[in-house]
Order: structure tokens, then sequence, then C-alpha cells
């Protein structure tokens, strides 16, 4: 169950981007929208849903949205998800946003994610607007009737809230220390 | 034909994936059972050399034989044929490696 609802304000942190830079959430307070996505390298869940996210940020880039994703799981565990891992990752699929390491889990801990991919989006005063999944087909991009995720930008973008302000996020459970 | 599922119940699409293989299996016209096995343990995993969830095997084949990948409880990924990623095997995956071992039996 994540610790924050739609109308919560979002917890402030600062990581490192497989860019090598630190990134933190206060540095894209101009932006219209920020989706704050846990999601990591290896889960096939994570990786389903790659593309759409690139898309979409490609899409809404000049609308002022900015996704962050953010990888917590542990490496030792997982090492297809190690900074070095994501760094490789970041760079074959090409991704257009920065991709943050949450080594600590702390991030994770606090957002109260559970899964990867797991999308908590604001509006430009920071407060949550959608918590969810992508959309509703994981495995067929052809087959989704359920933008959860894009409705929910056009809705924040256009000042309104989502119909679907929460939705059960689908995917591999974050792999914790 | 000896069909095994084996699953991890943190990967979502177990229950998704087991209905296809049935209905893979049913249009095939293979009445056996499927052997479902639920991996709990990383000791369970490396005893019944699990990569992934969900895995099928055909008499004791996997469907589609990992290159490279250590036995743990994880998510299983899946390259499609249209070089899409998937958590679930496809249809024509699973039927394949079904008609496969059943051609090569003898008849």
């Amino acid at each position: 169950m994540a610790n924050l609802k739609p109308g919560d304000n979002a917890i402030p942190f600062e990581l490192p981007g497989v860019d090598d830079r630190r990134h933190a959430l206060g540095d894209y307070a101009d932006k219209e929208s920020v989706a704050v996505v846990f999601t990591c390298n290896h889960c096939p869940y994570a990786r389903a849903w790659e593309d759409r996210l690139i898309d979409i940020q490609a899409d809404y880039a000049e609308r002022g949205v900015q996704l962050l994703a953010i990888s917590a799981n542990d490496a030792k565990k997982y090492p297809a998800d190690s900074f070095p891992r994501m760094k490789e990752r970041s760079e074959e699929k090409g991704f257009n946003f920065p991709y943050l390491y949450d080594e600590s889990q702390e991030v994770a801990r606090a957002y109260g994610a559970e899964r990867t991919p797991e999308i908590f989006l604001f509006d430009k005063g920071a407060i949550l607007r959608y918590h969810g999944t992508v959309d509703d087909d994981y495995d067929d991009p052809a087959g989704v009737r359920k933008h959860y995720f894009r409705d929910a930008l056009e809705a924040v973008l256009e000042g309104r809230h989502p119909l679907s302000a929460q939705t059960v996020p689908v995917g591999c459970t974050i792999k914790w220390k | 034909m000896r069909v095994s599922f084996l699953y991890y119940e943190e990967c979502p699409s177990h229950d998704l994936a087991l209905e296809r293989l049935r209905e893979v299996m049913a249009e095939e016209s293979i009445a056996n059972e499927v052997e479902v096995i639920k991996v709990e343990t990383e000791e369970q995993a490396h005893e019944l050399r699990f990569v992934g969830s969900p895995t099928i095997r055909v008499d004791g084949q996997d469907i589609d034989p990992p290159i490279d990948s250590g036995y743990a409880l994880t998510c299983r990924v899946y390259h499609l044929e249209d070089d899409r990623i998937s958590p679930l095997p496809s249809k024509d995956m699973i039927r394949r490696a079904l008609q496969s071992v059943a051609n090569s039996r003898p008849g």
C-alpha cells in the first residue's frame, strides 16, 4: 500500500542518475507535471512498458511533463539492476528521462512503492494526482483499452482531477534488502 | 507427454500464463494434466533449475530455453516473435514446444 494518496504532497528526494548527475525532485519544480516512476531493469513488466513510457515522455515533453524513473531494487540479489547495468539499459533503450538509483531504498520506502513499474503523478503544485499503473495491457500495446497514465496526464494538464486517480500497480515486487 | 508449469506467486501473470497453456493444450487436443509447481524459496528455485516465473516445460524441456540465466525467485522475460518483451510466453511459443515434442515421439 503506497504511503501517498491522491491529494498528498510529493516527498522530496535527491538521487544519482545514470548521467552521473544528481537529480532532486525540486529541480523540476518549473514543470507542469512530474511523474515519479519506480521501475527497474530486470522485471519483464517494467521492460514491457519501457517503450510506452519513452513514448509518453516524448509526446508530453513540450507540454511540460517530466518523467523521473527510479530503480530501488537490491542489486546484490538482482545484479541486472546494478547502477552500471542501469546505465547500460538507459543507453540501449535511449531513455529520454532521468534514470535514478535509489541504492538505500529510502525513497521507495518513503513513497511506499511496491511494484515495478509504479507511477506517482504530481501536478505543478507537487500534489499527487494519480497513482498506479501505465495502462491495462502489459502484454500487448495494441490491446490497451484504458490508458490510465495518459488520461491522468491529460487531466492534470487541463487542471482537472483524473477520473481514475488510483489503479493497482501491476508488476514485479520491489526487491528489498 | 509431461507438461509442467512452475511459478512464483509474486509475479502477477502466472494465472494468465496457466490459462494460456491450457487453452493451447485444448486447441492441440492434448488432454494431459498440467503439473503445477509453486516455487517458494531460493533453495527450491535452485533445485528445480527455475529461472523465473512462469516457466513451462514439456517432457522436462523449457519451451524457451534460457541462455545464461541464474536460478532465482524472479519474474521471467520472454522475447516474443515480433521483438516485444513480455512477462508471458506467446501462444505460438507454447504451441511450437508442444508440437515439437509430440512430433518427436515415435508414432
